[in-house]
């Protein structure tokens, strides 16, 4: 019954294969898009631990405490752009985003 | 070592169904709560990994502060949510699709991957008895690891002054009162002398 790395992997890949999964699955709600990104970023920090874990080295926590705190830096600005973009056209769907006609 | 092996399959089986609620909930609102659960399963794995600081940070600064942001907006936009949800069947082929290669690929990659001979850990991790998580942390986050630290913080700094210039805006249809013009208001400009002859009025 041992918890090996391999657990770990596992539960992270499943985590961030949701993630993907989200992005590509709501093409209507770009908060969604915004919480599968979150999501995926959780599973990236799961892996760090683990492996920061299983080597007993604490640079992995360090890198995890620096992916952390772009993921907030990113909510706050994608939020913000959320509700500008809100503000000027009245709908977030992501079919909706073309003004710039890329 | 089986408590520990139960409570890892409890929060790793929780962690994934919140994960999958995320995505699958039909309101916003309910997606949110199911992220905080999926942080806090997180945490729970974070915790039995020796993480301690990371797990609490995960909770005050993930919970306490992204996922509230997250309600605020998903509350504060007028959304009709039955519309949001057209074009989920459609896409769904193609998610499942991508999803399911993804998850094929990392198992192929883990399948494959021994782990080699490694390299000396860039910073040992003290022996837990003598020194904890938090205090190891510390003293290689303020020591070695001192400009990325400095550097989170500006990257926190320029988030923090981009959404405030973002979401700033001069409303044009609210009348404010300005002290700078009543300040420099003169004489000649704001009081005139006329002559009134009698008897006609102005």
């Amino acid at each position: 019954m041992n918890i090996s790395l391999v657990h770990y992997l596992v539960v992270a890949a499943i985590l961030f294969a949701l993630g993907v999964f989200g992005v590509f699955l709501n093409r209507k709600n770009v908060i969604v898009i915004l919480m599968a990104v979150e999501l995926m970023l959780l599973a990236v920090n799961l892996n760090l631990v683990a492996f920061s874990y299983f080597l007993h080295d604490l640079a992995g926590q360090v890198f995890a405490l620096m992916v952390l705190t772009v993921a907030a830096a990113e909510a706050a600005i994608g939020l913000a752009i959320l509700v500008v973009y809100f503000r000027n056209r009245g709908s977030i769907a992501v079919e909706d985003i073309n003004m710039m006609k890329g | 070592m089986l408590i520990s092996a139960l409570t890892f399959y409890f929060f790793a089986a929780t962690a994934i169904f919140a994960g999958a609620m995320v995505i699958f909930a039909r309101n916003p609102v309910h997606s949110v709560l199911f992220l905080i659960l999926a942080f806090f399963s997180g945490a729970g794995l974070f915790l039995l990994a020796g993480a301690e600081f990371l797990a609490m940070m995960l909770v005050v600064v993930y919970v306490g502060a992204v996922a509230v942001l997250f309600l605020f907006v998903v509350m504060m936009l007028d959304i009709n949510f039955a519309e949001l949800r057209q074009g989920f069947v459609r896409y769904l082929p193609i998610g499942a699709m991508v999803g399911v290669l993804l998850i094929t690929e990392i198992i192929v990659a883990l399948a494959s991957w021994r782990g080699g001979d490694l390299a000396a850990p860039q910073s040992p991790t003290p022996p837990v008895a003598q020194v904890g998580n938090t205090h190891a942390l510390g003293q290689i986050l303020y020591t070695d690891y001192l400009y990325l630290f400095q550097g989170a913080g500006v990257v926190l700094l320029v988030a923090m002054i981009g959404a405030i210039v973002l979401t700033h805006r001069q409303r044009s249809d609210v009348r404010r009162q300005k002290i700078a013009a009543q300040v420099a208001r003169r004489k000649e400009e704001s009081v005139a002398i006329v002559k009134v002859q009698s008897g006609s009025g102005i």
